[in-house]
């Protein structure tokens, strides 16, 4: 059992008021509060630390350095990754994605094909569609069907010896559907296609075991995972990697550099050009030990006890209609009233200090699918309780009857 | 005929009379509902002005010298907000309304309503109703 108010006031941030009342955060979806650890380290890291990583022969250099590899190694051991040199850096999963997709640019020709699925977020849409345009070829979608989840059938048809890639998301960031991801990377090995996961709904909800889950590439964001905003997290397989070029040019991703010929750095550096958010790589440590302090199956487990209380709570309300209800599904409730702009009762619910996400949630292929301008989404973490989730509910009824 | 500067006025003075959030949205949902809705054959693509949030629909008629906006929105909240702009600036003349300052926004507490991150098509709304003025002001 978690300590749900020993966890909260760990988050200096829920204890402040908004407009007038305590806040409530359902926008967990969005990014995550951040335990004291993790803001203390920040601060602490430029009171006393601050220096580039793997460069200098002074002391803070060796101290940075020998901080920030300690977050590759921890982040190995949450998710299972054989080697640490599997662990890439990144600003975040948008950036994890463009990093793999920009790569691809030279493993595609003309004729291959790409599979996404319908539910993916704007970031894993467009980077493989740029890649697609660049390449000649083919990009793919899996449909949805209407409880918010994967058209499996159509996606083993869609599978053929023509695919190179899978790219698919764990969690739906709008439905919150999870993917059957063993199975599509299952499959998708079957003939002879990579798989890429946007782990960025998923990483602090679901235990993670790479060499178990057998996927090339997965990725995922720091700030999503009570984290500092701007680092994220690419892990690939050793093989994968290797055969992916480099993104970015610069310092820190050479061996040697001529002016007749440049040569790269080893795995992980070959994809970590230019100083790296250092602060905010060293707390994201904090971060992980935060979670797994808690146990990710502890947390899956209280999110889902919330998930389910909110899910019924909400359906209460007449006109509800709930966008996502695949059995399995992680902490997030997209929804609308009927009648009702999702804007408007984001407005409303916001007076009361209750934060919660409205719009296309940057997955429009979504809401045209189910013909809707928007919704608004509940996304839960950790800290929330069945209390907050009572005083959103009861804010949503007074915004139905003021709009209506 | 009023002038844009007094019917600001007015608006700062209706405003002042709530006394708290609830009742000023309650007004301003009201006046959403009360806007006399844009003519269907102007609801086109090319009068629609995208927020990330919600939609917006201008369109701008130029008679007798004057500027007669009509609007809507797909959202309540922002279809009141649609309302005041319009009872401001509809029927002044272009220079009235290229000219005109609306200090209003930011006295009667709406400024988040009206902020370029707010993506709900407003500030779009206000600069769109702008260039329909300059472009009649010739």
């Amino acid at each position: 059992m978690l300590n749900i108010s020993e966890i909260r006031k760990q988050f200096p941030i829920l204890s402040r008021k908004v407009n007038g009342t305590d806040l409530v955060y359902f926008d967990n979806g969005a990014t995550t509060q951040k335990p004291q650890v993790v803001i203390d380290v920040v601060n602490n890291y430029y009171a006393n630390e601050n220096s580039n990583v793997h460069r200098g022969v002074h002391f803070l250099s060796g101290l940075a350095t020998d901080k920030f590899e300690a977050t590759r190694d921890i982040i190995q051991q949450f998710i299972g990754a054989k080697h640490k040199h599997e662990i890439i850096f990144t600003k975040g999963t948008t950036d994890a994605i463009n990093l793999v997709a920009n790569g691809f640019r030279s493993l595609l020709n003309k004729g291959d094909e790409v599979i996404i699925s319908e539910l993916e977020h704007h970031s894993n849409i467009v980077p493989w569609q740029m890649c697609c345009d660049f390449t000649g070829a083919t990009l793919k979608v899996i449909p949805l069907l209407d409880d918010g989840s994967l058209d499996m059938i159509t996606f083993k048809k869609l599978l053929s010896e023509n695919t190179k890639l899978v790219s698919v998301a764990h969690v739906s960031n709008a439905l919150g559907t999870i993917n059957p991801i063993e199975e599509i990377i299952s499959n998708a090995h079957k003939v002879g296609a990579k798989v890429m996961i946007d782990g960025a709904q998923a990483a602090s909800h679901i235990p993670l075991d790479m060499q178990k889950l057998g996927a090339d590439l997965y990725c995922f964001s720091a700030h999503k995972m009570y984290g500092p905003t701007g680092v994220g997290v690419l892990y690939g397989t050793d093989e994968m990697l290797n055969a992916l070029p480099p993104y970015q040019g610069g310092g820190e991703m050479i061996k040697e550099v001529s002016f007749e010929k440049t040569t790269y750095a080893e795995l992980p550096h070959k994809f970590e050009a230019g100083t790296p958010n250092i602060a905010g790589v060293i707390a994201f440590k904090n971060a992980i030990e935060f979670i797994t302090g808690l146990g990710v199956e502890n947390i899956a487990k209280y999110e889902d006890e919330l998930l389910q209380y909110a899910t019924a709570e909400i359906l209460k309300i007449e006109g509800v209609k709930i966008y996502g209800t695949s059995k399995n599904k992680s902490g997030i409730i997209s929804f609308n009233i009927e009648g009702l702009h999702p804007y408007d009762i984001g407005v409303i619910v916001d007076k009361m200090g209750i934060a919660i996400r409205t719009g296309h949630h940057c997955a429009q292929p979504i809401m045209e699918r189910f013909n809707i301008p928007g919704t608004a989404r509940i996304s839960v973490a950790v800290y929330n309780t069945k209390e907050e989730i009572d005083v959103c509910i009861n804010a949503i009824k007074k915004a139905k009857m003021m709009l209506s | 005929m009023r002038t844009i500067s007094e019917i600001q006025v007015e608006i700062i003075e209706d405003f002042g009379m709530f006394e708290d959030w609830m009742q000023k949205y309650e007004y301003l949902i009201d006046l959403g509902k009360e806007l006399t809705p844009i003519d269907e054959k102007h609801k086109t693509e090319d009068n629609l002005i995208k927020g990330c949030q919600s939609r917006v629909w201008l369109h701008a008629e130029h008679i007798d010298g004057k500027i007669i906006y009509t609007a809507n929105s797909d959202a309540i909240i922002t279809k009141g907000i649609v309302a005041i702009l319009i009872s401001v600036l509809s029927g002044h003349t272009p220079s009235e309304i290229v000219n005109a300052k609306l200090d209003f926004i930011n006295e009667i507490g709406l400024k988040e309503q009206l902020s370029p991150t707010r993506a709900n098509g407003l500030v779009s709304m206000i600069k769109q109703m702008k260039i329909y003025a300059l472009a009649y002001n010739n």
